[in-house]
């Protein structure tokens, strides 16, 4: 219970600083996508601000023994770069440069009650349940 | 330095404490796409995390709504059909490729994961790439 609790907390903050940084607005990441047209460069700042703090703390909080609320680590330690990878983060390149959404800023605004948010979020689940059905078959993941 | 840019490091400073937050918790990566995923296959143990989390990604969007409807702005006149067809591409994207820009973005570039290295270097420049083609094609 205390992790989900937890994972409440941190899904809350993590939704304001989408909000306070512009990621909830298409219009903001299609500009920041767009390098040569009317390049809108703020949002690198997100990623600097957030890797900054998290490059630090994940050293300090991985010389812990466990978590707090779990008895183990379940940091991914796969190292393969493999062609799933890449096509995979490639799809996901042209379909977040489409909608100018990508998944925790789709969910956050549909707190807007806009209807957009809701489309793109129940297509993206359709799409994850597509992969399922289609890696079954092709087992594009291995 | 303008008050965009300030807002975006503010923003992306939160970003960070947070996807801090549930790695000292509960010992996980931040990975949206993944955390959804998961949500969808009932294991015991493992839904309630994925579910409250998704809530409250909606509930700190509620309150940004009220302290500043803007922040919902959404000025891509983009039809339904557009609009499906950007989910269904990230949804089968981010899972094909194990992440989307938090977990490989974010949490992996934070960790110098070579596998979130090159997915996010691959996911900007695909969308760098087709927001170019799209422009050309009138698609915004």
């Amino acid at each position: 219970m205390k992790n989900s609790i937890a994972a409440l907390v941190v899904g809350f903050v993590f939704a304001i600083g989408l909000g306070l940084s512009g990621m909830t607005q298409p219009q903001k990441v299609i500009g920041f996508l767009d390098l040569f047209g009317q390049w809108d460069p703020s949002l690198i700042f997100v990623m600097v601000g957030a890797i900054i703090v998290h490059f630090v703390t994940f050293k300090l909080i991985r010389k812990r023994n466990s978590p707090l609320f779990s008895s183990q680590w379940h940091v991914p330690t796969k190292k393969e770069i493999t062609p799933a990878l890449m096509i995979g983060a490639f799809i996901f390149g042209i379909g977040w440069a489409l909608g100018g959404f990508c998944p925790g800023p789709a969910i956050t605004s549909m707190a807007s009650f806009d209807k957009t948010p809701f489309v793109f979020v129940i297509s993206m689940v359709v799409g994850m349940v597509l992969f399922r059905h289609v890696d079954k078959k092709l087992k594009l993941q291995k | 330095m303008s008050q965009d840019w300030m807002n975006a490091l503010l923003g992306g400073v939160l970003i960070g404490v947070s996807v801090s937050l549930m790695l000292l918790w509960n010992g996980r990566v931040t990975g949206i796409s993944g955390i959804v995923n998961g949500a969808m296959t009932p294991v015991k143990g493992d839904t309630l995390w994925r579910v409250l989390f998704i809530a409250g990604l909606f509930l700190g969007g509620l309150v940004m709504g009220q302290l500043n409807p803007k922040v919902f702005e959404n000025t891509i006149a983009s039809d339904i059909w557009t609009t499906v067809a950007a989910g269904l591409l990230v949804g089968f994207g981010t899972i094909l490729g194990s992440g989307c820009t938090s977990g490989h973005g974010v949490c992996g570039i934070s960790r110098m994961s070579p596998r979130s290295l090159v997915a996010t270097v691959v996911f900007m420049a695909a969308g760098i790439a087709a927001v170019f083609i799209f422009r050309k094609l009138g698609v915004y």
